[in-house]
């Protein structure tokens, strides 16, 4: 686990509301090795989602670099950046975000339309993808027809379907029961452990972080430990 | 599953939105192919004749019928090779089928106009019947008439001596046209002009609605046209010459600018389906913010996305649009069968290309704005429903 697969060089990042400057990350550093399972942990306004963000790519920091799989993605343009993202990071959100229209292997799907795969290789892939999550008898089913649990499996199917190294999770567990969540949070365990998935979580549930190597808070936009 | 598939799957999100507005979408397809037939008729329906030909008519309106012993006046004219008449009849066909029919001189008609194909044998038999008529091939087909025949036809403005306004008419020829646009025309009928004279009732005699001027040469139009209407200025019979086509594309407008009044109607349509489908498509991107913003975390460009919208908007018209100038042709030949192609609505060409013209660029009127919006979207604000 030595090799860094994400690493945060004295990141800032401001929004501007209005006329109003606020400074959410304050020159944070931390590195991320791979095949490590962090849990990011803090108050509200602490800066974990805004990090989370920073690191999949979705956001780009006022100052600093961020390093990913070894590829520098603070500066990348909008359409290379959007090129890393699908190919390098799987995202998993707190309220699902599968699209409604879609079935679940047609949502699992939609991250590889994006690649050169034919359709049967897609179909392939889905399937594997969706066998890992525990919902190959679900795959005809659309969103509506799920539990919440087995929407966040879907989701994890997508986000894992294009086989990144990276896997950010904001929540993921946010909107479910104890039992659901434990149940994720195990998938999400065996995802890093078995199959060698570098993973960052945002979670306010301390039980949550427990299921990761090691968890990290936030305060202020700024780190404040590092626990085993 | 395909873009095209996650595009159609969208489209469909909200069903009875979506099939509202297309069958508005329809609706003004169906609209656009019918009046735009009605236009090219009225705008269009003379650029195949050609320039060799005058129409001369009284100044005031050609319902004031000029003498018939005009003709050696305009035949003497250098320039004028041949002239023909003819006179509105008025015709009906059974009950309230009106027919373009006109009283005319058979051999005159012939030699002005040798456009109209028929044998001969027939041509001598129109000559020579009193009270022969000739039909066009359309018309003849319509309405199954043979060579032969007695046809009853009754007049709306002239009755016989006998008062009857029920004329009956041998049928001695059938003509056809020479080329596709003269076939396409031929739902007309002629009968003799020396028979009409003899036996309306209105004693309406040696007179007529229309002189045709057959030309030596189309240059001498201008020079000839000039010399008829000083030949017969401050006299009792005004005139007014034009050529052939100017004089078609004038007799239609008489009824108004056709053109003008469907562009109108259309900009009105057009107008109103901007904003319905406009407004159905901002309201689709404005629902699911969320969703394109997961699509662009997933990897989708922002030009992905905004295609995504823009194909959305374009099969929702193109749909609507294909739909609605199926629908026109359809009924445009149904009208042309009904008609007896009196009304040829017929679709062509020209119109199904203007179609497809107008449903690309109300696909990018409708959807642009909302495709930008969808392009211009950050992730991370849409993700928090900023």
């Amino acid at each position: 686990m030595s090799e860094l697969m994400v690493q945060v060089r004295t990141v800032t990042k401001v929004y501007e509301r209005g006329r109003q400057k606020i400074e959410v990350l304050h020159g944070l550093t931390l590195d991320i090795p791979r095949g490590d399972f962090v849990a990011l942990m803090g108050p509200s306004g602490s800066g974990k989602t805004t990090l989370l963000n920073l690191i999949g790519g979705l956001d780009q920091p006022t100052s600093g670099e961020i390093i990913v799989g070894g590829t520098r993605i603070d500066q990348l343009p909008s359409g290379k950046l959007a090129h890393w993202r699908a190919h390098n990071v799987g995202f998993v959100f707190q309220f699902y975000n599968l699209m409604p229209v879609l079935t679940a292997e047609s949502n699992v799907e939609l991250p590889l339309l994006l690649t050169k795969l034919s359709a049967a290789q897609r179909r392939k892939n889905v399937a594997v993808a969706l066998e890992i999550v525990g919902l190959a008898d679900r795959a005809k089913h659309k969103p509506k027809e799920l539990s919440g649990g087995q929407e966040q499996r879907v989701a994890i199917a997508r986000a894992l379907v294009s086989d990144p190294h990276l896997l950010v999770c904001d929540e993921p567990t946010g909107d479910l029961d104890r039992k659901t969540a434990d149940e994720i949070l195990g998938l999400v365990q065996v995802l890093n452990r078995d199959h060698g998935k570098t993973i960052v979580m945002v979670t306010h549930d301390p039980k949550a972080a427990e299921f990761a190597r090691r968890t990290l808070h936030l305060e202020k936009g700024q780190l404040l430990e590092q626990a085993a | 599953m395909t873009r095209s598939g996650f595009v159609v799957a969208n489209l469909f999100r909200k069903r009875t939105r979506t099939i509202l507005t297309l069958l508005s979408v329809i609706m003004a397809f169906l609209l656009f192919g019918l009046l735009q037939s009605v236009n090219t008729i009225f705008n269009a329906g003379a650029d195949f004749v050609g320039a060799t030909r005058l129409f001369v008519q009284a100044r005031v309106s050609f319902t004031s019928p000029l003498p018939v012993s005009m003709v050696p006046k305009l035949e003497a004219i250098p320039g004028v090779a041949r002239v023909a008449y003819q006179q509105w009849f008025g015709g009906v066909w059974q009950e309230n089928t009106p027919l373009i029919m006109f009283a005319t001189d058979p051999q005159r008609y012939h030699d002005v106009y040798p456009e109209w194909v028929m044998p001969d044998a027939e041509w001598q038999a129109f000559a020579r019947t009193r009270t022969g008529m000739i039909a066009g091939k359309q018309l003849a087909d319509q309405y199954g008439w043979k060579i032969g025949q007695k046809i009853p036809i009754s007049s709306n403005i002239y009755p016989q001596k006998n008062g009857s306004k029920a004329w009956v008419f041998d049928l001695v020829g059938i003509f056809d046209g020479k080329d596709e646009d003269w076939k396409k025309r031929t739902n007309l009928a002629f009968l003799q002009q020396d028979y009409f004279d003899e036996a309306n009732q209105f004693g309406v005699k040696g007179r007529t609605n229309f002189f045709i001027l057959k030309l030596t040469d189309p240059a001498k139009a201008q020079a000839v046209t000039k010399t008829v209407d000083g030949m017969f200025e401050n006299s009792p019979d005004e005139t007014k010459t034009q050529t052939e086509k100017d004089f078609n594309i004038s007799f239609v407008k008489q009824i108004g600018d056709i053109g003008l009044i469907v562009r109108w109607i259309l900009f009105a349509v057009f107008f109103t389906l901007l904003l319905v489908v406009g407004n159905t498509m901002a309201q689709s991107v404005r629902e699911r913010i969320p969703e394109l913003a997961v699509l662009k975390t997933l990897g989708f460009s922002d030009g992905s996305v905004l295609g995504f919208v823009l194909a959305e908007a374009f099969a929702l018209v193109l749909l609507g649009g294909l739909i609605g100038l199926t629908l026109a042709s359809i009924a445009g030949a149904m009208v042309e069968k009904g008609t007896g192609g009196q009304f040829q609505l017929a679709l062509d060409g020209s119109v199904w290309l203007l179609g497809v013209v107008a449903i690309v660029l109300m696909s990018l009127a409708v959807g642009l704005l909302p495709a930008l919006r969808a392009r211009r979207l950050r992730i991370v604000d849409a993700l928090a429903g900023r």
